[in-house]
């Protein structure tokens, strides 16, 4: 055999790659754009008042949308949120409730039951995903429609309302001029970042991701691993709920629905790859803010709602088959 | 027998992989009409001549050519198939939840006005199973059929593309003893109808049995051709296992310490699929401190199967596993074998050890992020990087900064990353399968260094590799697999090429040694 060994590639003295950083600032840039173009078009959407809107608005499917890109790394997806979130959010209201609605912290009620609702399932759909060797699309479809019904059956269709003013200020009310939602998706959002780069965790989810055969083999628990994250974007769901009701001054039957697609949609604009192993959480909050940003944008500039529906589609398709072009051309 | 003349003749084929030659000036002949079997031992280069030849993979440089026509390096698989060359992989190409009809005549199906002739293709199956000896309803859906059943079709559905060339590559693994019998008289059917075969084994007696002629490699180069009548199983063993290059051999300079693995009486059943299913019968060793006990034997004759029971990545039926005197059952996954203080480099760097795209030290550290973690959860940044540094530099480690990605690395390079992880761990075992596979001789030099270091630092060390020097150079003793037993234990100092071969290749129980404890 002869001596040879290439040379390692290393990152010294290569020339500007245009491609590759495209695809790693593409879609901030994207997002700055159309900030800027908004912006330029009507005055309004730089306002204190539309940004903040915005903003709450990305928080409540941000704060799922976290949890979605641990799902994803690990080469899952969770199509169950949108109906999780209802569900979770329905069960806190009417727990609540049904103990009385002049319970001095009813609130703390209904967020503790929401968020725990909202990991069960989670957890259980994470156990159907590993034990049963049923793939994630499947049984989380099958949730996504569970989770609806079962809404609709806890309280026969019709929404619950009524809270109280501390119930609503998670939605509503502000810290320090920050509206609580925005405040608790950058909590979760920090954690999540934290999780990813600086936990043993975090690296056991991009390990799983990347090669499950080789982290077997270094000893890690793959199926716990995964029940895991199903759980922790179950429990962010329930969350998410429970912050959407107060927001609306009710818990609806019908709330989240679509958030799903909106979600993997923020993590897959994000950059975070289906195949599981490569992205992370600060793609994900980009492709959130970017979705934002496009709604609300077009809804200033009075393009009709099917409208916005194609360009978010249109954008989805794109940035992923901008992401594939880039790989295949390493 | 009259020399038939050559149906493809393929020259001086190369091919370059990122840090390796996989193939390097390769040479084939195969005549019409005969059975002709690509021999070699792992990382030989048998499956890259194989894609090159199905046109799934494009040679750097060489010809080809079949029945006098260029095979020319654009083709797809599916012209190569119309010029009459079709490769039957491993893993089946059959649409499960299609007939076999269907399945026979994919992509053409006989038509009656722009429709699928459902009668003509029902007809045309069942004379085309029949005169390959099968009788199974053509309507039948793919997947009620047994594997062997399923080859068949894959064959029939080359003879219906009217195949004069038929790549088949290991089609007994999955085989049982009846089953290749009957494979043995298809492919002899046809040739009969001068359809002439490609047929790579890891079965030497196969080759006896059904091969005329047989091609060589080792390292990605051309060996030998000749008639099968000519050689014996032992000299094709050379051939595919021996080496011009000599490995300086091991000095051990420290005493053996105490029996740190000790395994005894590891059997099991032979499973119906999988790549590591094959039945192991009473297997027992023992590995002192400070040893290196080497695993030689073909592919797939218990070496590797037995590994991996030790490192609880796979099951067995009965077997008791020993560490430091204690007794364990037998692991069930490899984070208790962690635990149990076994470490583990898998056979296929890229399938089972690397994450290609994580960086070296996230590589690195993954089974030992539990020690360097604050209070179990958040990874200490400057312990990670002080153990990265660390085994780098024991382990002499080229890279630019460890937190390149591991798939830029060349081969040899990450062959020591995945050692430096277990080093991490700090194990009292070490099992090391196939060292050097796939990398540089420059590179296997430096590992085999690795390698008697670690031995001298106390680790009892198992080596497993299809390079018979490479197990000479390294072991204080050699246990021989064949088929699934132990066929015998050496000193190495005894050893030679000459009675490792014979231990692996013989075919009768004579001269079976059993026991392998010292």
């Amino acid at each position: 055999m002869t001596e040879h060994t290439l040379p390692e590639r290393g990152t010294a003295g290569r020339r500007f790659d245009a491609v590759g950083w495209l695809r790693r600032y593409g879609t901030s840039l994207f997002l700055l754009a159309l900030i800027v173009f908004f912006g330029l078009e009507n005055p309004r959407f730089l306002s204190l008042r539309n940004v903040t809107n915005i903003l709450t608005e990305v928080s409540i499917y941000g704060i799922i949308a976290v949890g979605m890109t641990f799902v994803i790394l690990t080469a899952g997806v969770d199509l169950a949120v949108g109906s999780l979130l209802a569900f979770a959010g329905m069960s806190g209201a009417m727990v609540m409730k049904t103990l009385g609605a002049d319970l001095a912290s009813g609130w703390l009620v209904a967020l503790a039951t929401a968020i725990a609702v909202g990991t069960l399932v989670g957890y259980l759909q994470g156990k159907a995903v590993t034990f049963f060797s049923v793939p994630p699309f499947i049984v989380t479809l099958g949730g996504m429609t569970i989770w609806r019904g079962a809404t609709l059956i806890l309280n026969d269709g019709s929404p619950i309302s009524g809270f109280d003013a501390s119930y609503r200020w998670w939605g509503t009310g502000s810290i320090a001029g920050v509206p609580v939602p925005i405040f608790i998706f950058g909590m979760i959002a920090a954690a999540g970042v934290v999780t990813e780069r600086y936990t043993r965790y975090g690296r056991y989810i991009y390990a799983v991701g990347g090669n499950p055969e080789a982290a077997r083999l270094n000893g890690l628990d793959v199926p716990r691993i995964i029940t895991s994250v199903y759980l922790v974007v179950g429990a962010l769901s329930g969350l998410a709920g429970f912050l959407l009701s107060a927001r609306l001054g009710a818990a609806e039957a019908v709330g989240g629905i679509g958030y799903e697609l909106r979600v993997i949609a923020s993590v897959v604009i994000g950059g975070t790859s289906l195949a599981g192993g490569r992205g992370g959480i600060g793609g994900t909050i980009v492709g959130a803010l970017l979705i934002g940003v496009l709604t609300n944008g077009l809804v200033i500039m009075h393009v009709s709602s099917y409208w916005q529906q194609v360009v978010i589609g249109l954008i989805i398709v794109a940035a992923v088959a901008f992401d594939s072009y880039a790989k295949s051309r390493r | 027998m009259s020399p038939a003349p050559n149906l493809l003749v393929v020259r001086d084929v190369c091919k370059q992989f990122p840090g390796v030659k996989a193939l390097d000036g390769v040479e084939l002949q195969v005549r019409k009409g005969e059975v002709h079997a690509l021999l070699g031992e792992n990382g030989a280069g048998k499956s890259t001549l194989l894609k090159i030849l199905s046109g799934a993979l494009r040679a750097d440089r060489g010809e080809a050519t079949l029945d006098g026509v260029m095979l020319e390096p654009s083709e797809t698989p599916r012209e190569r198939q119309r010029l009459g060359l079709v490769t039957i992989y491993q893993e089946f190409n059959l649409l499960p939840f299609m007939s076999i009809a269907e399945n026979l005549y994919l992509g053409r199906e006989p038509e009656r006005r722009g429709f699928v002739d459902w009668a003509a293709m029902h007809d045309n199956a069942r004379a085309l199973l029949a005169s390959l000896g099968l009788n199974v309803d053509p309507r039948r859906e793919v997947r009620h059929l047994s594997v062997a059943h399923q080859q068949m079709i894959e064959i029939g559905r080359a003879v219906a593309q009217k195949a004069k060339l038929i790549v088949m590559d290991e089609p007994t693994a999955a085989l049982g003893h009846r089953e290749v019998e009957i494979l043995h008289t298809v492919i002899k059917e046809l040739k009969a109808r001068d359809v002439s075969f490609i047929y790579v084994t890891h079965r030497l007696d196969e080759v006896k049995m059904v091969c005329d002629s047989f091609t060589v490699l080792r390292d990605g180069r051309y060996v030998a051709r000749d008639e099968v009548s000519n050689v014996e199983p032992r000299d094709l063993v050379r051939l595919m296992v021996g080496r011009d290059v000599e490995f300086s051999k091991r000095v051990r300079t420290a005493p053996l310490g105490e029996t740190v693995l000790g395994v005894k009486g590891v059997s099991r059943a032979r499973e119906s699929s999988g790549r590591h299913a094959i039945a192991l019968k009473d297997l027992s060793i023992e590995v002192k401190a400070g040893e290196i006990l080497g695993f030689a034997g073909l592919v797939g004759a218990g070496r590797t199967e037995l590994a991996r029971i030790i490192f609880g990545a796979d099951h067995c039926d009965r077997g008791v596993l020993y560490v430091d005197g204690n007794e364990l059952r037998p692991l069930r996954s490899p984070k208790e074998a962690i635990r149990a203080g076994i470490a583990l480099v898998p056979e296929d760097r890229k399938q089972q050890g690397c994450f290609l795209e994580q960086s070296i030290s996230q590589n690195m550290t993954l089974p030992s992020l539990k020690r360097i973690a604050r209070w179990g959860i958040f990874v200490n940044e400057t312990k990670e990087r002080q153990l990265v540094e660390k085994y780098r530099t024991a382990l002499r480690i080229k890279m630019a900064n460890s937190g390149v990605a591991v798939g830029t690395l060349s081969g040899g390079n990450q062959q020591k990353v995945l050692l430096a992880r277990c080093m991490a761990l700090q194990p009292k075992v070490l099992i090391v399968d196939e060292p050097t596979r796939g990398i540089d001789i420059g590179a296997k030099a430096e590992v085999h260094q690795l390698l008697c270091e670690m031995a001298q630092s106390g680790i009892a060390l198992i080596v497993i590799s299809s390079e018979m020097p490479e197990v000479l150079a390294l072991s204080d003793r050699i246990v021989v697999f064949r088929e699934g037993c132990i066929s015998g234990l050496l000193d190495a100092r005894d050893a030679t090429e000459n009675n490792l071969m014979a231990l692996m290749a013989i075919s009768t129980a004579a001269g079976l040694k059993r026991s392998a404890a010292p």
